[in-house]
């Protein structure tokens, strides 16, 4: 048995349902640039916050110090499909905003690569 | 880097190899989170919602990352590729924007990491082979590993116990280093 199967159905409550019934069944979203590590954070405190879901207020109480789409996905335990349309939701509003999509040519910044050496040394 | 200096930029290093070769081992290892999981929905672009909210045809798949906070500016997270093979598609978001990748061997299994190899090389994304060394393996030279997984001379094969933190901290200095010769030999 493959134990990522399980994940969808070890709740009692209806599991696949759950997670889409958070999007209303929507799995595009409408930020089409978020990634596994685009870097998120709240802005500031929304004035309309009963118009929000309890899943997009509990983002935006973990993102008052920015974090990767994959870690509030984790701390969710939502999948990533759900957790990018909560997002695009948020972003749309201005209740979140989100780094610059990563381009694979800040890899040729030496800088970069040294402070990422100096970092994983002092671990 | 970003845009707004309060949000910093990611890094990304993807840890290849077959199944129970020490990947989520030498995430966890180097974490300074405790290593998180996360799901994705195999072939989303291709099931339908209905079929999503029916349970239908679907499938998940798990990632397991670690994350290294570099200074206020930079991350780097780590993250474990899934191992079958049905989940390819997942490896192409996860190597897209990657610094590298490390190539985890076990010498009891030296097939089980062609797959990956051959990823890495022909999307010329850096990658080095890191060989993990189990309790009851032959032991192999570095040179013999190279040669039985047909490795170029240039990408580093060096030798790892994923359970030790300096250990785990040697293989990922190996790789920055391996991308930024690549980069000062790459043409302009
Ligand atoms: N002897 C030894 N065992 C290891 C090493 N790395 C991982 N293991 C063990 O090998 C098993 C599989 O490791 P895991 O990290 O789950 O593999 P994955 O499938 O590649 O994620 C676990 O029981 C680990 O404790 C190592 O360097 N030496
Ligand atoms: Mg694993």
């Amino acid at each position: 048995m493959n134990p990522d199967h399980d994940w969808w159905y070890d709740e009692a409550a209806g599991p696949l349902v759950r997670p889409y019934a958070m999007t209303r069944g929507r799995t595009r979203p409408n930020a089409p640039n978020l990634n596994l590590v685009t870097q998120v954070r709240a802005a500031g405190h929304p004035a309309d916050p009963g118009a929000l879901s309890p899943e997009h207020l509990q983002i935006l109480e973990i993102c008052q110090a920015p974090l990767s789409v994959a870690e509030v996905a984790a701390y969710l335990d939502v999948p990533l499909v759900v957790v990018k349309v909560l997002l695009g939701d948020l972003m749309e509003r201005g209740h979140v905003v989100a780094g610059a999509l990563f381009q694979t040519s800040d890899i040729t910044d030496t800088k970069l690569l040294q402070a990422v050496l100096d970092g994983i040394r002092r671990i | 880097m970003s845009d707004t200096p309060l949000i910093p930029t990611s890094i990304k290093i993807v840890v290849a190899g077959g199944f129970g070769v020490g990947k989520t081992t030498l995430v966890n290892t180097v974490s300074e989170i405790p290593p998180l999981r996360t799901e994705e929905v195999l072939t989303e672009a291709s099931v339908g919602v209905d079929d999503l909210v029916d349970g239908k045809e679907t499938t998940t798949v798990a990632l397991d990352f670690g994350r290294i906070t570099i200074n206020a500016q930079v991350v780097l997270y780590l993250f474990g590729t899934p191992g079958q093979n049905r989940f390819w598609f997942m490896w192409d978001e996860l190597a897209h924007g990657a610094l590298g990748a490390i190539v985890l061997v076990d010498t009891r299994r030296l097939d089980s990491s062609f797959p990956s190899i051959d990823f890495f090389e022909r999307r010329g994304i850096p990658f080095i082979v890191a060989v993990n060394e189990f309790e009851g393996a032959w032991p192999h030279t570095m040179e013999e590993v190279r040669h039985a997984l047909d490795i170029a001379p240039s990408v580093p094969v060096i030798a790892c116990d994923a359970r030790d933190r300096e250990s785990a901290k040697r293989v990922l200095v190996e790789l920055v280093h391996h991308t930024m010769r690549r980069l000062e030999t790459a043409p302009a």
